[in-house]
């Protein structure tokens, strides 16, 4: 692997709120095509970690690489027009907003493009989506919710999918189907960083996995390997 | 979502004496036996021919609505500024200040070299586009200056930073220009007549005012609702960290929302200007405590509802006092306008205290 040039990377990624140290030293290098995964506890840096790829929190020391450039001098806006885009921890949408405009905001960067195959793609992977374009978001229920802040972030037509707790709020069956639709869009070639704590579910889908224990990246394989790691079974997934 | 919710404890239906709930309800209670005691008497009393004839009254409504449109064209900017950062700012009615004032430096060259009568309309123009540039120019420096270094901060800070910068526009204003009222030229002859809109008479000032801010808001409707910089305006007002993660700047949306009530607040300048011709260093003072008054009225944070708000408040204190209290027996009832606005204000909030179009006066909005 090393011979190629990562699509994202973090070299030794230090990343402080205040005086907190958060991010410790952080190492990670996600390939084009890959689906990765972070998995780790509540407040180990999960969300963190996604918000330093897309520069809302700057590395206090090391950087960010965007293949293979150091983009640590770029805005949000720069890293999200070169193809990295989000979908948040808890969708996050714009309630106020209907669901059209939502997949517009998610377009936003994309000026004068002509986006009707980026719709017919999220109306594929999401029909319900479509019959819902006029409503305000904030009146959908949490399964459409979800597609929607999916639908938002492809709408960027991203080369790196980041998807924070896909599974957080929803029932068991709903986060089977959206790890299923994850997987079609990796499939898609859209390379795709998911984090965790669900570790069973995306390990199920994931290629290689990271391991984050506050803040220091603790373990680094692939995805089988971490299944049968006795290390990540005690400290992570319970009983399977 | 959870599936664990503790179901809702039952409340008690019986009911309880609570002093405070009490206190209002008389007050609305009072209220309404005196707006309806005031509005029969004034019914009453026309129906006696006294009071003011019909014609008055027409004439009463439609300035009532003209400067009430100008309050709403200024309640916009409060009620952007307060969507997309949570505070008010109250250096606003300075913003429209500056507009009329330099608008006026404007009016007064056109009108010493003669242009101002033989080219009303261009002139009016002219004027329209001076107060506009000033305000946003004018707003825009303001957030730069004074509110951006704040961001993050709790939002009393910048509460009380625009109290202070309202201070500073307003000396600056008097030191650079002087502390005497002055006038605008007199409006063009073409205006002074009457208009017949469907057979009634309406003064031509007044039916200008009202159709620039019609005008003017159907162009903020179009650009917030239908472009992609209104939309971006939108969703930094709902939740600026997740707008800056899809790549919308959020500085600029929050200069762009600035100069947006700014260029509002340099029209309702010229509408000013129109209406009342004087001007001084203080103008922006009054129209903009009405103007933020209006923006709670209609519901702070929601823009049809400052429109609305706007409309209400003129006709509160343009017909309010003629319409209950003549009617309740009170005299000179026109120099208590600004006594009615004002408890205008008070007793909508006593029935809904989001005011009219209010949805949201959440926990959710941060700085
Ligand atoms: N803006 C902030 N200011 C200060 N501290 C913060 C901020 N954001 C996060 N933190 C702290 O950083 C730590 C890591 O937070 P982060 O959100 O990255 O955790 P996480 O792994 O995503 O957790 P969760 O699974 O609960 O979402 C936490 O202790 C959190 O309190
Ligand atoms: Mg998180």
């Amino acid at each position: 692997m090393s011979d190629r040039t990562p699509v994202l990377a973090f070299r030794d990624v230090n990343t402080h709120y205040g005086a907190v140290h958060i991010l410790k030293d952080a190492n990670i290098e996600i390939y084009a095509g890959e689906m990765v995964c972070l998995l780790g506890g509540n407040a180990s840096g999960k969300t963190t970690t996604l918000k330093t790829i897309l520069g809302y929190v700057p590395p206090t020391t090391g950087h960010v690489e965007l293949d293979g450039e150091n983009v640590n001098g770029w805005s949000t806006a720069q890293r999200v027009a070169n193809g990295v885009t989000m979908v948040p921890e808890n969708r996050r949408l714009f309630k106020r907003m209907t669901v059209r405009e939502n997949l517009e905001i998610g377009a936003y960067l994309r000026h004068g493009e002509d986006l009707s195959e980026d719709y017919d793609r999220v109306f594929d992977l999401f029909p319900r989506v479509k019959e819902r374009l006029a409503q305000k978001a904030g009146t959908l229920s949490g399964g459409e919710q979800q597609m929607v802040a999916m639908g938002r972030a492809l709408m960027a037509r991203p080369k790196v999918l980041l998807m924070d707790e896909p599974s957080m709020g929803l029932a068991p069956k709903l986060v089977a189907q959206n790890f299923e639709i994850i997987d079609r869009i990796n499939k898609a070639g859209t390379t795709v960083f998911v984090v965790e704590q669900n570790a069973n579910m995306a390990l199920s889908i994931a290629d290689r996995g990271y391991v984050l224990q506050t803040g220091r990246i603790v373990l680094d394989d692939t995805a089988e390997a971490l299944m049968a790691n006795p290390q990540m079974r005690e400290a992570y997934l319970g009983d399977i | 979502m959870s599936t664990e919710v503790a179901p809702e404890p039952v409340r008690s239906r019986r009911f309880k004496f609570n002093w405070v709930d009490g206190f209002l309800w008389f007050l609305r209670v009072a209220a309404l036996i005196a707006i309806v005691v005031g509005v029969v008497g004034s019914i009453q009393q026309f129906a006696d021919g006294e009071g003011p004839s019909a014609a008055a009254w027409r004439d009463l409504i439609v300035s009532s609505i003209s400067t009430g449109s100008m309050y709403g064209l200024i309640a916009l900017g409060y009620s952007m500024v307060y969507g997309v950062l949570g505070f008010i700012n109250f250096a606003h009615g300075e913003v429209f200040m500056s507009g009329t004032m330099v608008g006026l430096i404007s009016a007064t060259m056109l009108f010493e070299n003669g242009f101002w009568d033989s080219n009303p309309w261009i002139s009016i123009l002219v004027v329209l586009v001076v107060a506009m540039i000033t305000s946003t120019l004018v707003a825009v420096a303001i957030e730069r200056v004074a509110y951006r270094p704040l961001r993050g901060a709790p939002r009393l800070i910048p509460l009380i930073t625009s109290i202070g910068v309202s201070f500073f526009v307003q000396y600056s204003f008097a030191g650079l220009f002087g502390v005497a009222i002055r006038n605008y030229p007199p409006a063009p002859s073409q205006l002074s007549g009457n208009v017949d809109i469907l057979g009634i008479p309406i003064a031509g000032t007044r039916l200008l005012v009202i159709g620039v801010a019609v005008v003017s808001m159907i162009g903020l409707w179009y650009f917030v609702t239908q472009t992609k910089t209104g939309s971006a305006m939108r969703a930094v007002a709902e939740d600026k960290e997740i707008a800056g993660l899809m790549g919308i700047d959020v500085d600029k949306t929050i200069v762009t929302t600035f100069a947006v009530g700014g260029a509002m607040a340099g029209v309702a300048g010229l509408l000013w200007a129109l209406l009342f011709r004087g001007v001084d260093f203080l103008t922006g003072f009054l129209p903009g405590i009405k103007a933020f008054t209006a923006a709670v009225l209609g519901g702070i944070g929601n823009m049809p509802g400052a429109m609305l708000g706007g409309v209400l408040l003129g006709l509160f204190e343009g017909v309010g006092p003629q319409l209950v209290l003549a009617g309740l027996g009170i005299p000179a009832v026109s120099q208590l306008k600004d006594a009615v606005a004002f408890a205008a204000l008070v007793l909508v909030l006593i029935f809904r205290p989001t005011g009219l179009l209010g949805e949201r006066l959440g926990s959710e909005d941060r700085v």
